[in-house]
């Protein structure tokens, strides 16, 4: 019989989280807590009356099943490291920003900024929403910045403060810039357009002279701010591009621009017409607009994250005999640190004293911990789930095995993406200069020099590839839109047109294709007796071994029970008496057990009793939901390949879902992870995808054409990438790619669109005859046409995906 | 007619000042953050709830 194969569903959930409660143990009158963490924020809320926090959202908190030990902020008693992270004091009063990556709603922004509630010494609290940051100002004489810190914690907000925020504290400004632009042009637009209107409908000379030549010095004024602040980016672009001896898009652009500007301030000097501004200020004003909407940022979410970021800022390392935070650069070869449960280790060392248990999967991606013994070395990256530890420094911070990997040449590299648009411009760029030479020079053989000036430079004003480039910003700026709505964040619009060439995809498995956290358990065997339970539960109480513990929680079978003569090996089992049954757990050539092909998924631990086998517990990971249907899919048109820093427990499972031809390769190193991709570029002409999760896939996401980082939750960190898709969205992988390749479809439909309107132009400035009333009705209307049908097309197609 | 330059200076002037006032938004950052204001307005600056155990 199968014992235990499903667990009995258990709808309580979290009062304060929502999260999925084990059992009803941890309970406050009628609410029940997932754990202790979470019923400690709802007594210290409710202590300070703030439970209006429950009020506004449900379940509206985080998760605190980590607990924070006490002494974790200690180092921000250290003045050098507050003066680093403050912005602002006076000795009595102290300004401070924080990054708090677990706000998520509306009841987060109200607790925040009640928080004088519970600690009386800060005096204001805002909160920036977008980029999840708050504001702080506290009274010295009240409180510290430690106090502060530590207010926050535990109410489970706990700030994010890493060695990156020492090191730059530069923050980005630059979507202000161009939203001044953006109002400044449209204001110079709309009133240069108005200015236009009475002689665009004065018939016959009815506007009389000297209104009409005033209204023009109005209309030069209004031009001025256009053509030197607001479209100064497009003459940068352009002559940025010529210096690299790359002619972008910017640079017809940018030629058109000026033309319209001479050749309209030509017209109004001499009067011999009312000159194009109109036109030109029209179409800047609509450029910015599509870049503004398609460079939209993710204020709260950082695709750069390096190594640093992931540190802690201090550890305790011993002087003088003490053990004091000390700042993670400062440490030193040979200095005694100590770790503490939950912590990062930052730098390479021996381990001196303590039982270690490291988990290692963001940085290498195996997903069962490590216990390495007493005089073995730990690398920088791996995490403590046991207990304190204690041990001798090998390799500072900046020499250490992680941070190589991060110094490799990739890292330094800038991906050269090469645009579709870029491309086209160049061939519509060559094209109208053709078709302009060709009719100045057929006015020219015709005598009509005027003329030929007049057909040349307004063939240069209507034929302005900015039609192409409101494609493609609007187009873009759409697709981000949609996306980000099904929580898949891309950090330029070029990794669209990216992902619409892949053809070749390649994950990481821990963490990606499995969710990180859960393992599931599974018994195969004969029937255990409860008494037998008890007896294999207290067993595997005694080991610290992570299958050990994983099992034992999955039994649930607590009962204190005698043990004699107890024996753990390393890398084999345990045994041990009891009840005077010899008792036998772990790998089938410590039990003595014949391995059968069809427990080959996973981990297999033997279970035997007095000499008898009695089954086997398969501690497997748990797939994400969705992700056969999504690999089936998949599988139809990309090539695909599995990556793992794991061992090929799994390797005969993922056979079944990847197909044969499929690369799946087990235990890599990062380094190995990288190179891969790079031979799969090489040599195959891939256009990679990768997808992974952790520090160990982060230089295979740089390398490949394509990074995706998967977090699971809001206050994930991942690494440096070129997208980042929430874990829960897994599933529709597929429909991004597709959604993806049709952009390209919406850009080459408006593109087509804007060519039309671009032969209407044509055909009246090869005769020398657009009138600045032609341009002033062409303008805007192909503008607006193209904007609408980018909207229309691109919200069609994410609902033909699935996609909202 | 010539009054209609008149309207015309003053009608930028006024449009002018609009402009300004976009400005001026954007430099105080009215427009970094569109989730905490709305959802601030509707606290309560006295809600002190406490659930009795």
């Amino acid at each position: 019989m199968k014992a235990g194969q499903s667990r009995i569903e258990n709808v309580t959930s979290c009062y304060h989280c929502g999260d999925e409660c084990m059992n009803t143990k941890i309970a406050l009158a009628d609410k029940v807590f997932c754990c202790s963490g979470c019923k400690m924020v709802y007594e210290l809320l409710n202590q300070n009356e703030l439970c209006a926090y429950y009020d506004l959202n449900e379940n509206p908190g985080v998760a605190q099943k980590t607990t924070i030990r006490e002494d974790k902020f200690e180092f921000l008693d250290d003045a050098a490291i507050i003066q680093q992270l403050i912005s602002f004091t006076d000795g009595k009063q102290t300004q401070v920003t924080f990054y708090l990556p677990q706000m998520h709603c509306s009841s987060c922004l109200w607790l925040l900024e009640n928080i004088n509630r519970i600690n009386k010494g800060v005096i204001s609290s805002r909160v920036n929403f977008t980029k999840k940051e708050s504001f702080l100002v506290f009274d010295n004489k009240l409180t510290t910045l430690r106090k502060v810190v530590e207010t926050l914690t535990a109410i489970g907000y706990e700030p994010h403060i890493s060695l990156q925020n020492l090191s730059d504290k530069s923050i980005i400004k630059t979507s202000g810039n161009r939203l001044y632009k953006l109002g400044v042009s449209g204001f110079c637009f709309a009133n240069i357009m108005m200015m236009s209107f009475p002689e665009y409908f004065s018939l016959g000379g009815f506007l009389e002279r000297e209104i009409g030549s005033a209204l023009h010095y109005f209309i030069v004024a209004l031009s001025l701010p256009v053509l030197f602040y607001c479209a100064t980016e497009f003459f940068v672009a352009a002559w940025k591009g010529l210096r690299n001896k790359f002619l972008n898009i910017d640079f017809p652009i940018a030629v058109a621009i000026a033309i319209t500007f001479l050749r309209s301030i030509y017209e109004l000097a001499s009067g011999t017409g009312s000159g194009y501004l109109d036109s030109m200020s029209g179409i800047v004003f609509f450029m910015l607009m599509g870049r503004m909407v398609q460079d939209r940022t993710y204020r709260s979410i950082s695709f750069d994250r390096d190594f640093k970021s992931f540190f802690p800022i201090a550890i305790h390392t011993s002087r003088n005999g003490k053990f004091v935070p000390v700042i993670v650069d400062q440490v030193k070869v040979n200095d005694v640190i100590r770790i503490h449960s939950n912590e990062l280790v930052p730098v390479d060392a021996i381990l001196s004293k303590g039982r270690a248990e490291i988990d290692y999967s963001f940085v290498s991606g195996e997903s069962v911990p490590v216990v390495p013994q007493v005089g073995e070395i730990v690398y920088a990256g791996g995490k403590q789930l046991g207990g304190s530890l204690e041990m001798i420094v090998v390799k500072e911070v900046s020499q250490s095995y992680l941070t190589n990997l991060w110094n490799q040449d990739v890292f330094k590299s800038e991906k050269q993406s090469t645009s579709v648009i870029h491309g086209l411009s160049q061939y519509f760029t060559a094209i109208v200069l053709l078709i302009g030479i060709s009719a100045a020079a057929y006015w020219f053989s015709e005598g009509e020099h005027l003329l030929m000036w007049n057909a040349l430079t307004t063939i240069l004003i209507v034929a302005c590839p900015c039609a192409l480039l409101l494609s493609s910003t609007f187009t873009n700026g759409n697709i981000l839109r949609i996306l980000s709505k099904s929580k898949f964040y891309l950090r330029h619009p070029d990794v669209i047109e990216d992902l619409a060439k892949i053809n070749h995809i390649v994950f990481d498995k821990t963490g990606t294709l499995t969710e990180s956290k859960r393992m599931k358990v599974n018994y195969v065997g004969n029937e255990i007796t409860t008494d037998q339970k008890y007896s294999i539960g207290a067993l595997l109480a005694q080991s610290s071994h992570p299958l050990s513990k994983i099992i034992y929680e999955f039994l649930q079978a607590f009962r204190h029970e005698e043990i004699e003569s107890f024996k753990e090996i390393p890398g084999s089992g345990i045994e041990g008496w009891i009840n005077d049954e010899h008792i036998k757990i772990g790998s089938a050539e410590f039990v003595g057990a014949q391995h059968s092909d069809s427990l080959t998924e996973g981990s297999a631990v033997f279970v035997k009793i007095d000499e008898i086998v009695l089954g086997v517990f398969q501690v497997r990971n748990v797939y994400r939901s969705g992700f056969e249907d999504v690999l089936k899919k998949l599988g139809k048109r990309f090539r695909m390949s599995v990556l793992s820093g794991d061992n090929d427990n799994e390797a005969v499972f993922l056979k079944k879902y990847f197909g044969q031809k499929a690369n799946l390769l087990f235990n890599r190193q990062p380094a190995e992870k990288l190179s891969f991709i790079k031979n799969l570029q090489a040599n195959n002409n891939a256009n990679v995808l990768m997808i992974g999760d952790g520090l160990n896939d982060a230089g295979a996401l740089k390398q490949s054409n394509v990074g995706i980082a998967l977090t699971e939750g809001n206050n994930n960190f991942t690494p440096a990438s070129d997208g980042i898709l929430d874990a829960s969205q897994f599933g529709l992988l597929d429909c991004f790619l597709a959604f993806a390749r049709n952009g390209r479809a919406i850009i080459m439909t408006s593109f087509i669109l804007s060519i039309l309107y671009n032969i209407i132009g044509l055909y009246f400035a090869v005769q020398g005859t657009l009138s600045p009333l032609i341009a002033a009705i062409l303008m805007p209307v192909s503008s607006l046409s193209i904007i609408l049908l980018t909207y229309g097309l691109s919200e069609f197609y994410g609902k033909k995906q699935g996609l909202q | 007619m010539s009054i209609i330059i008149l309207i015309a200076a003053v009608s930028i002037l006024i449009a002018g000042g609009f402009l300004v006032a976009f400005l001026w938004g954007v430099k105080d950052g009215q427009f970094d953050d569109d989730f905490a204001p709305p959802n601030r307005i509707l606290f309560d600056d006295t809600i002190k709830t406490k659930i009795k155990k």
